[in-house]
């Protein structure tokens, strides 16, 4: 598998894993992404947070290619996504597909396959071995075998998360992968995007918590139509930024998640925070 | 797809095929009626003498080969009213190519469908990506749109005046007779192209109709994709229209496939299946035609199609409704069984476990069933060797006085019923802390329902408890062996 260029000064130019360019993307002529600019390093894990509508899933769709962009750029390893194709992952939201569709949890992970494989190629034994490999990473392997209606919302994440594993990236993009899941399974899930990381992967993930929000990502990018705050977790997590980013949405029990969770990060920061 | 999941809408196609059914041996007697003789024609057919029945078979098997396979796409995807609006926007491409030469040469009618097909497809996609009107809104505007105009062609060259304008008419119901040697090699090329397409790409075409995003984002070329699936079913439409005519051809899309999704969850097997019973109804549909000269072919196609579709419905083995039925049934019997096994217990219980014997009011009483029904069910237990009866009566004449006693594997499954019951009111009790009468309800349903494995857990989790929260024994496994 190639490993992503990263020079230490040698060479003069170093490519991210996503970099975007005064980024606007919009619907029938409204904004919905508007002069994004980003450069998520190599390693990092990005929780992206921001209200509803703010355009979390759209920058997700944008960076896949999958929108028409109204202008600026996005490189993916420093080449159009449509070049670094295999060197992403996708887990879409849950909602985005059929589940009645006919085929089992098996079938689905293989079609993480199938990307590298490009056309005429058939799935061979060895790329069914990693799809296998895979579904027991998520411990889904003893439901392989089953149509993916049968399965549980956060058995069904899972199965999404194991497809991914299987594209075998170096960046991964994941639109809240957290959704409709159980706590026992959020706490799996999360340890296996560690452990990727740990791997040197980037992972860019969709997430709705503002309580767990710092306890799961290394950066954040606070996301409201417009970049608000990217970088450190320690550094973007404070009030002002949110309160910018939620703005008069950002209701009590918003106030009240992030109160409590600024208070387990306070030990990092040393930062005064208003109650 | 939920709606086959609907009781209602599952009654309602019942139905309809029943009506269908009447029609069918309704249209047979036309046939008796007439001077042909259906007997010979049905001899005549099966043997396969004449070239014309011949090329009907080949023909119609075919088209239910391509039809099956890509209406399983449209299935899945839930397009199902796009062949619909394929279907109808060919007819002005029919006409076109009619009147190109003024006769029906299979390749000028073919491209000119093809062609208003393709249009009326990418029509379709034109509203939907310039104004905010939804797909079904589209699909529905093009087909009537293209229908229309259709019609108006085809009237308008019916009342040119021209050579050979017959066969036109067919275009509307579809004539398998009408199949000339021309047209089965259109269908074999057709039908070739499709089947290695599809080979060629399944796995991309299997992840684009299940994640367009995802394949997209693993370099699929969604849209080339989309278009060569659209084209090929243009194809498969125009091939198809001459033996069951524009206005049937959508339902053999359809119809086939949806059987082939009630009965399957793998998708390779859903093309497998549709593609035969698309073959089934073709061929059944030219025989049926086939028994008198003026039955058209389409209709009897698609009713055989349709029919399949029922027999799906009713006896696929995991979701039809009679194995359903017949698995409900069983648990009921075996649920009514087990009742009675518990009840003869209480009845032990009560006498100290002294009393062996039992007689049938008693346990009617207990029960709470009538004389009859005890009766019945005493006999069931005998049957699985549960109990002997004691009374020197024929089964037939035991009355309220009859005796009997279970046997040691009946009294085994007795106990083992009253300890599920009573493991269970106490798991509830002191694990899931709910109060004393509140279990009770929920053991009666659960009783029939748990594992020897679960219950392992459940009396390790209580550690071997003697007693239920009503302070009764729970039969132990030792204890059985009476």
């Amino acid at each position: 598998m190639a490993t992503p260029v990263i020079s230490t000064g040698q060479s003069s130019k170093v490519f991210v894993p996503l970099e975007i360019h005064d980024l606007t993307v919009a619907y029938s002529k409204r904004p919905v992404l508007y002069g994004i600019d980003l450069e998520v390093p190599q390693g990092s894990m990005v929780g992206v947070v921001g209200p509803n509508g703010a355009g979390k899933s759209t920058l997700i769709r944008a960076i896949m290619d999958l929108l028409p962009v109204a202008s600026g750029w996005i490189q993916v390893f420093g080449k159009p996504f449509k070049k670094s194709v295999t060197r992403v992952g996708y887990v879409p939201q849950r909602e985005s597909v059929d589940w009645d569709f006919p085929v089992n949890a098996l079938d689905v992970v293989l079609m993480g396959r199938y990307g590298r494989l490009g056309p005429l190629r058939r799935p061979s034994k060895i790329d069914k071995e990693i799809a296998m490999a895979c579904l027991e990473k998520v411990k889904m392997h003893p439901y392989a075998t089953r149509q993916i209606s049968n399965l549980s919302g956060g058995q069904q994440q899972r199965v999404f998360l194991a497809r991914a594993l299987a594209q075998e990236s170096d960046l991964y993009l994941m639109d809240e992968p957290f959704a409709g899941v159980d706590a026992a399974t959020e706490a799996a899930i999360i340890e296996i995007l560690r452990d990727l990381q740990n791997q040197g992967k980037t992972l860019i993930v969709v997430h709705h918590d503002l309580t767990t929000a710092p306890d799961y990502f290394d950066r954040i990018l606070l996301l409201n139509m417009r970049v608000v705050a990217f970088g450190l977790t320690k550094d973007v997590f404070t009030f002002e930024n949110l309160q910018t980013a939620y703005g008069g949405r950002l209701s009590i029990l918003s106030e009240v998640a992030l109160s409590r969770a600024q208070k387990k990060l306070e030990g990092d920061t040393h930062e005064n925070i208003s109650e | 797809m939920r709606i086959f999941q609907n009781r209602k809408a599952r009654n309602l196609l019942a139905i309809c095929g029943f009506l269908i059914l009447c029609s069918l041996s309704q249209a047979a007697k036309i046939g008796e009626l007439t001077d042909t003789n259906w007997q010979e024609q049905a001899i005549e057919f099966w043997t396969m003498q004449q070239p014309s029945v011949r090329m009907a078979v080949v023909g119609t098997t075919l088209i239910g080969l391509c039809c099956g396979i890509l209406g399983s796409f449209l299935v899945v995807r839930k397009l199902s009213l796009l062949g619909d609006t394929l279907s109808h926007a060919v007819l002005p491409g029919v006409a076109a190519g009619f009147l190109w030469n003024a006769s029906k040469d299979p390749w000028a009618i073919f491209i000119g469908a093809t062609a208003a097909g393709i249009l009326g497809v990418a029509l379709v996609g034109w509203i939907r990506s310039t104004t905010h009107l939804k797909e079904d809104s589209a699909m529905g505007m093009v087909l009537a749109g293209f229908y229309g105009l259709g019609i108006t062609m085809t009237t308008m060259i019916q009342n040119m005046a021209m050579g050979n304008k017959s066969g036109l008419d067919k275009f509307f119901f579809g004539q398998a007779s009408a199949f000339n040697e021309g047209d089965i090699q259109l269908l074999a090329i057709i039908s070739i192209i499709t089947i290695a397409i599809l080979l060629f790409f399944y796995k991309e075409f299997l992840t684009i109709s299940f994640d367009a995003g995802f394949a997209k984002g693993s370099g699929m070329p969604a849209k080339v994709l989309h278009y060569a699936l659209m084209a090929l079913l243009a194809f498969a439409v125009v091939v198809s229209l001459q033996a069951v005519g524009v206005v049937l051809v959508s339902a053999l899309l359809i119809t086939p496939a949806a059987a082939a999704f009630l009965l399957t969850d793998r998708m390779h097997w859903m093309l497998i299946l549709a593609a035969t019973f698309g073959m089934l109804s073709g061929v059944l549909g030219a025989f049926i035609s086939y028994l008198s000269n003026d039955l058209p072919t389409g209709p009897f196609i698609v009713l055989g199609a349709t029919f399949i579709f029922l027999l799906a419905i009713y006896l696929g083995p995991r979701h039809g409704i009679l194995p359903k039925a017949l698995r409900r049934r069983k648990q009921r019997k075996r649920i009514a069984l087990e009742n009675t096994l518990k009840a003869i217990f209480h009845l032990c219980e009560r006498s100290d476990f002294e009393r062996r014997v039992f007689e049938l009011n008693e346990l009617s009483r207990e029960r709470n069933i009538s004389l009859r029904q005890t009766e019945r069910e005493v006999a069931n237990l005998a049957k699985a060797g549960m109990a002997s009866r004691q009374s020197k009566d024929s089964p037939l004449e035991m009355s309220a006085q009859g005796r009997f006693k279970l046997t040691s594997s009946g009294w085994l499954r007795a106990c083992e019923i009253v300890r599920n019951h009573r493991l269970w009111e106490l798991y509830l009790t002191n694990a899931a802390h709910y109060r004393v009468d509140h279990v009770h309800d929920d053991a009666e349903e659960i009783e029939h329902l748990l594992g020897e494995h679960i219950v392992k857990r459940i009396e390790e989790r209580l550690q071997n408890p003697i007693t239920d929260p009503h302070g009764r024994l729970i039969p132990s496994r030792e204890q059985v062996t009476v």
